[in-house]
């Protein structure tokens, strides 16, 4: 029964609780939202950086990644892939070589980082293949192909079918150059990496570099599901213990802390609105438990215990602050869920966001987890905000509150 | 059977160095089934004396004993606990929940007490039908007369089954007619459940309907008759 009194008290200044609700709403709804939006932009971020550039789980030569360099190649590269194939919930398993070369077309030239793949092996592994927008995926037969990004493309003013030489170090030390000729260009939203990465057959990479066609420097594995992740690097890790094993989240520490920074930075956020969203409520329930004075004053005469005082007062600052939460929740998933399927364009004609690997199209992810940590930060504040106005209430002396005269 | 004694009750305000002996000695003992008036010019006393008896306010000095509990004695938490299950009260005005029915305002104090659902109706209903509000049961306080929320109010003071009621000016506000009617209720309730109401107030119609009244002046009792 005192729930219903505290909710029915609610709405005994029906424009002062609306204006309440409101600002909880709005607040409410601009901490969802933002939440989600950035959500869904970091999922965006990390999907693109596994399926593009970095897949789930890398093997290396122990100290290749500390200090890369030809020599550091796995040699029985085709026997650990197969291994690694037979694992369940494994999507592909890539074997690369790689390699520093300079670029150069007939105007000019650049460094890039070579890498040799079995173009079917990678297909499983990166989405590299499906995003050739001119030319195409190894497709020919012809001699010595390469796959280029849309930007080194354009620095170096190529076009598919160009030639352009590739000059590296062979195994021995030696320098050489080669020429291959232009197949495709891709196109990933990220245009730092279509700048340093280029792509060859590694029969052919193999080759040049003089090494032998199973030797690889990178095995790139791939899995179906990417919360299996984990599991699945658990069981590869201990297999090959001479060898570095790493997850995305090692191999691309700056994607994985900005991921998880986004939390923190959104709680805090919330917690800015839900403080300046305290001030308004004390405030209402300090003038709500004042103007009844009397009334308190007669409920304690006749026999209502302080706690229970305290308890009216708390619920219907709960009620007053919960209402608005679910109107403001309710605003962000419908948005969400139409935004999540249409996108939210923020480009604004700029290619800053692609420059660094961000898609300009952010479709907001609302997870029930952002409702449910935002739920006990809103429930938390207001029964924070509860306090004093009820402390104020508790002080009342019911034999003044109540004189007639008062 | 005696419901209240009190022996040598002081009250003293310090007022800005002036003492007021609001209450200034005063011994009295009701009965059960008393319906006694408190009478007496204004700031004579008589809040303050009520305030006391029901536990309200502190004595500065005596004792008030309610059945057989030395009141003046309980630490404050169950003091409330003792209101609750033993005094019923009906104010001048501010009597009501507003957000509340009539039949809510009556089923609350039971509520409080933790009473079982079937008995709070049974009661409730049975009350707002011997003050004559039967066909008000969902009206809330602001769709009532003066009269009909003071009786809702008395109502309410019985709904709990105390030991006594105590009604401080119930009347004040109310017009003639309304006044006249509740304390016909009032008294019809006292002879019917056999309940103790001690009232106060400044109205000679009401003081010809007490069976006992009680003169104060300046803190003391200056002349207690039984009528009839
Ligand atoms: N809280 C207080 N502080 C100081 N003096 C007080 C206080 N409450 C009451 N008094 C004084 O005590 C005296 C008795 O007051 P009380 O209200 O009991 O009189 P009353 O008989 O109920 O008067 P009325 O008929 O006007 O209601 C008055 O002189 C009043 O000024
Ligand atoms: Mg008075």
């Amino acid at each position: 029964m005192l729930a219903q009194v505290s909710w029915r008290n609610v709405w005994r200044h029906k424009l002062r609780s609306s204006v309440i609700i409101f600002a909880v709403a709005i607040g409410i709804f601009a901490g969802v939202f933002a939440w989600a939006f950035y959500k869904g932009m970091m999922n965006e971020r990390v999907e693109t950086a596994i399926s593009t550039e970095s897949s789930n789980i890398q093997i290396h030569q122990r100290t290749y990644l500390e200090d890369p360099g030809i020599k550091k190649f796995i040699a029985n590269g085709n026997e650990i892939a197969e291994k690694i194939e037979k694992i369940q919930g494994i999507k592909g398993v890539s074997k690369r070589l790689l390699s520093n070369a300079m670029v150069t077309s007939a105007e000019q030239g650049t460094g890039v980082m070579v890498i040799g793949i079995d173009p079917e092996q990678e297909k499983k592994v990166t989405n590299i293949s499906e995003s050739v927008s001119i030319g195409t995926y190894f497709k020919e037969t012809g001699k010595n192909p390469v796959l280029i990004g849309k930007k080194l493309a354009e620095k170096l003013k190529i076009k598919e079918r160009s030639k352009i030489v590739l000059t590296l170090q062979q195994l021995d030390g030696t320098i050489t150059r080669a020429q291959f000729r232009v197949a495709g260009i891709y196109n990933i939203t990220n245009s730092m990496y279509e700048e340093m990465n280029v792509f060859v057959r590694s029969q052919d990479l193999a080759g040049i570099l003089q090494l032998d066609a199973s030797a690889c420097h990178e095995i790139a594995v791939k899995v179906v599901d990417n919360n299996t992740e984990n599991v699945i690097f658990n069981k590869i890790k201990p297999l090959f213990p001479s060898l570095d094993v790493k997850e995305w989240r090692e191999l691309m520490p700056e994607v994985s802390v900005a991921e998880e920074s986004i939390d923190v930075s959104m709680i805090v956020f919330i917690i800015v609105i839900l403080v300046g969203l305290s001030l308004a409520i004390i405030n209402t329930m300090l003038m709500a438990v004042l103007e009844r004075v009397k009334e308190i004053g007669m409920l304690m005469a006749i026999g209502m215990t302080r706690k229970r005082v305290f308890n009216m007062i708390l619920l219907e600052t709960i009620f007053l602050t919960i209402t608005g939460m679910v109107v403001g929740i309710v605003i962000a998933s419908l948005l969400s869920l139409y935004f999540g399927k249409t996108g939210i364009d923020i480009s604004m004609g700029s290619e800053v966001y692609e420059s660094m690997g961000y898609t300009s199209l952010i479709y907001p992810v609302l997870s029930a987890k952002i409702i449910i940590e935002v739920a006990i930060m809103v429930v938390i504040a207001s029964i924070l905000s509860a306090i004093y106005p009820a402390w104020k209430a508790l002080k009342l002396k019911p034999a003044d509150a109540i004189r007639s005269d008062v | 059977m005696k419901v209240i004694d009190i022996k040598d009750l002081y009250k003293i305000y310090e007022d800005n160095e002036a003492e007021v002996h609001a209450v200034d000695g005063i011994s009295l003992s009701f009965n059960e089934g008393e319906f006694a008036a408190i009478v007496g010019p204004s700031g004579s006393g008589k809040t303050t004396l009520l305030n006391i008896l029901g536990g309200l306010d502190k004595p500065t000095s005596g004792e008030i004993t309610i059945g057989n509990v030395k009141i003046n004695e309980l630490p404050p938490s169950k003091l409330i606990d003792f209101r609750l299950h033993n005094i019923g009260f009906v104010f001048q005005a501010y009597n009501l929940i507003p957000v509340l029915t009539a039949k809510e305002n009556v089923e609350f104090i039971m509520d409080l007490q933790g009473r079982p659902k079937a008995e709070k109706e049974k009661r409730t209903r049975e009350l707002l039908e011997q003050v004559g509000l039967g066909d008000r049961l969902n009206s809330r306080p602001n769709r009532l007369s003066g009269g009909q929320q003071q009786r809702v109010a008395v109502a309410r003071a019985l709904a709990s089954r105390p030991k006594f009621v105590l009604a401080d000016e119930p009347t004040a506000n109310l017009d003639s007619k309304s006044t006249e009617n509740l304390l016909d209720i009032m008294e019809k309730l006292n002879r019917e459940e056999n309940i103790t109401f001690i009232f106060s107030t400044h109205d000679p119609r009401v003081v010809k309907k007490a069976r006992r009244v009680i003169t104060i002046e300046d803190g003391k009792v200056i002349k207690d008759e039984a009528i009839r």
